[in-house]
């Protein structure tokens, strides 16, 4: 093990003690405000949603602006499970207009059953399933049917927000029986818990925590394996990667799949600690400033997503009491900075610092990481374009 | 009748882009072992012969037949690549990002399914392998840097090491001498010719004087306007009066 990966592993374990151990200690004791703790729970949700973006454009090469679907649909999922939970304690039921203990904007609409594909959510192991399942099949299909078609670029990019608008609206209407426009909200317990607790939510905070450590430590190992080369091949130069043998599509899918998955599973504990989910979660800008937490804290690392959700949000926070009408500009702004100034984001801040002593040092010409050129595209090439002339 | 069995027969291509013919009604033929050396004028349809056969484009008709019995125009890119067909492409075409030796793990013969990359592990001889090709194309110090910061002949000869670790059994070698000094040219082909026999390897060049060290006592093809415009040793094409015409006309028009 090289010594830098030794000071990453340190880094993560020091990380995750803070989080998961010295915060809520501190939650514990009044030195942080039960709302401060809550707030960094959300923000632990962001950044692995941050992740699975960056696993996607920074890893892979596919910009995805979809990727705030796959993070409501798993708190959809799991919300499903707390709304049937809450039902027969919410305002119907205490006046007794709720005999069957539906969720209360179910009774508001007038359904006296439950509808079919609701019941089985009353189990938990079954909505922790479909976190997993429900994201993962439909990355699996639109993913199939996108790479199969060679569908890249900005068509994808275009594809994936089309798909997520598309299931918004679909969120939106009330006969899909999944809140409407107000969504979920108004959950009381988890698991036998109030979910409005202090503790509970202490717990959900560790949870979240242990949670981001591993999926970055997983994603870490992942970008080491052949699959990462290969991931990172497809990224650089996908037309070179077939004449390697590799089916692109494939290892495509699959880093789509896994990231629709992490993005998910961001989304149920985000839904658990912000006790509300409803479709605007998934409009066009939520995926957007997902990249550009990437972009900010520097794409094609792990760490990056991690500082630029934490960073972005802390400041959004921040700006939106502080300059309220003004966070879309600033926001806008630090994008383009970042592209501009920044472009290996706060993340390749060190290298480009400890490069630029090194160069002070000694000045001397280094060979440039010249970009890989890409063979010309699959068609319109023709027989013309060779270059040199025959010498006989 | 005995015959050396074909390794790859091509029959009646065509392909045109937008009009413009770059293959006409070609027919090849490549025989197992053999180190064959295509050259010909700019638009005479070498690159896009080699777009043909490795699933880049596909041909408006004619068939690419592959040891007699499969049919390589109805395959893509990576099926071809497993076929045991590898090219080196025009302009040296290495990831950049990838270290050197990444850029040979990559290529080496193996599965190429998504699980199987997930667990990889690269095996003490796969290592070894892997070195001694290293040391074939001279880049044994230059293992761990990245693949973008090598010279100019240095791709060239990467890319030359990844059709090595692909182990294919034909190569596809386009314009291996572009971008290269004399010496680096001498010993690219001096690599070609100790590989021919336990590959099949189809070499298009510019180089006259690195086609001669390649194909002495071998076949060459003159292609021109998309089809063969004569065929064999070395010195009878150079000196034949079709060949001779279809250059000078050329160059009189510069």
């Amino acid at each position: 093990m090289t010594k830098r990966s030794k000071l990453e592993l340190c880094g993560v374990a020091l990380a995750t003690l803070l989080l998961a151990v010295v915060f809520p200690l501190l939650n514990a004791h009044g030195v942080l405000s039960d709302f401060t703790l809550n707030l960094w729970g959300k923000y632990l949700c962001y950044a692995i949603l941050a992740i699975s973006v960056d696993l996607l454009w920074g890893y892979t090469g596919l910009l995805s602006l979809g990727q705030a679907l796959f993070f409501s649909l798993g708190g959809y999922m799991l919300g499903m499970h707390l709304m049937l939970l809450a039902g027969p304690m919410g305002q119907y039921a205490q006046s007794g207009q709720n005999p069957h203990g539906l969720p209360d904007f179910m009774v508001f609409l007038g359904h006296t059953f439950l509808p079919w594909f609701w019941k089985p959510f009353r189990s938990f192991s079954f909505a922790l399933a479909m976190v997993f399942v429900l994201p993962g099949l439909l990355a699996l299909t639109f993913g199939y049917l996108a790479f199969r078609s060679r569908i890249k670029g900005v068509y994808f990019s275009i594809l994936t927000q089309a798909l997520t608008y598309a299931v918004a609206l679909m969120f939106f209407r009330n006969d899909m029986v999944m809140g409407g426009n107000n969504g979920f909200t108004d959950f009381r317990t988890v698991l036998g818990f109030d979910i409005r607790s202090p503790a509970t939510q202490r717990g959900l905070f560790i949870a979240t925590s242990v949670l981001l450590a591993a999926i970055y430590l997983g994603c870490r190992w992942l970008s080491r394996t052949k699959f990462g080369l290969v991931q990172r091949a497809v990224r650089d130069s996908e037309t070179r990667v077939l004449f390697s043998g590799y089916a692109a599509a494939s290892y495509k899918l699959f880093a789509f799949v896994v990231s629709a998955l992490i993005a998910s599973v961001g989304g149920a504990l985000y839904v658990a600690q912000v006790r509300i989910i409803n479709p605007s979660e998934m409009w066009p800008d939520k995926s957007l400033e997902a990249v550009v937490w990437c972009a900010v804290g520097g794409r094609g690392t792990l760490i990056g997503p991690v500082l630029g959700a934490l960073g972005v949000n802390a400041l959004k926070s921040w700006a939106t009491t502080e300059l309220a009408d003004l966070w879309s500009i600033l926001l806008g702004g630090l994008f383009i900075f970042f592209v501009l100034f920044l472009p290996k984001g706060i993340a390749g801040i060190p290298a480009m610092l400890s490069n630029a002593l090194r160069h002070r040092a000694q000045p001397e010409e280094r060979p440039s990481d010249a970009a890989l050129p890409e063979p010309q595209a699959l068609t319109g090439r023709t027989a013309v374009a060779e270059k040199q002339e025959v010498e006989v | 009748m005995s015959r050396t069995p074909l390794l790859l027969a091509a029959e009646g291509l065509n392909k045109s882009f937008a009009g413009f013919h770059a293959i006409t009604d070609l027919n090849f033929y490549v025989e197992q072992g053999e180190l064959r050396t295509v050259i010909g004028p700019n638009g005479a349809g070498k690159t896009t012969f080699l777009d043909l056969i490795t699933g880049r484009t596909k041909p408006d008709s004619g068939r690419i037949a592959w040891c007699d019995d499969t049919e390589l125009t109805e395959l893509n890119e990576y099926e071809i690549f497993r076929l045991g067909i590898g090219r080196k492409f025009q302009t040296p075409t290495v990831y950049g990002d990838h270290t050197v030796f990444e850029n040979l793990l990559l290529s080496m013969e193996g599965s190429r399914s998504v699980w199987a990359s997930l667990f990889h592990r690269t095996t003490a001889s796969e290592r070894e392998r892997l070195h001694e090709i290293l040391r074939t194309i001279n880049l044994l110090e230059k293992a761990e840097i990245k693949a973008g910061a090598l010279a100019h002949g240095q791709k060239q000869w990467l890319e030359i090491g990844m059709l090595l670790a692909q182990n294919a059994k034909l190569l596809l070698v386009d314009e291996p001498a572009a971008g290269m000094t004399d010496e680096e040219t001498f010993r690219t082909g001096e690599l070609l010719l100790s590989l021919a026999g336990a590959h099949s390897i189809l070499v298009i060049e510019h180089d006259m004087a690195f086609v001669r060290q390649i194909a002495a006592g071998r076949k060459v093809t003159v292609l021109h306007q998309g089809s063969i415009l004569c065929e064999g040793p070395v010195e009878a094409v150079q000196n034949d009066e079709r060949v001779i015409e279809v250059y000078l006309g050329r160059n009189q028009k510069h």
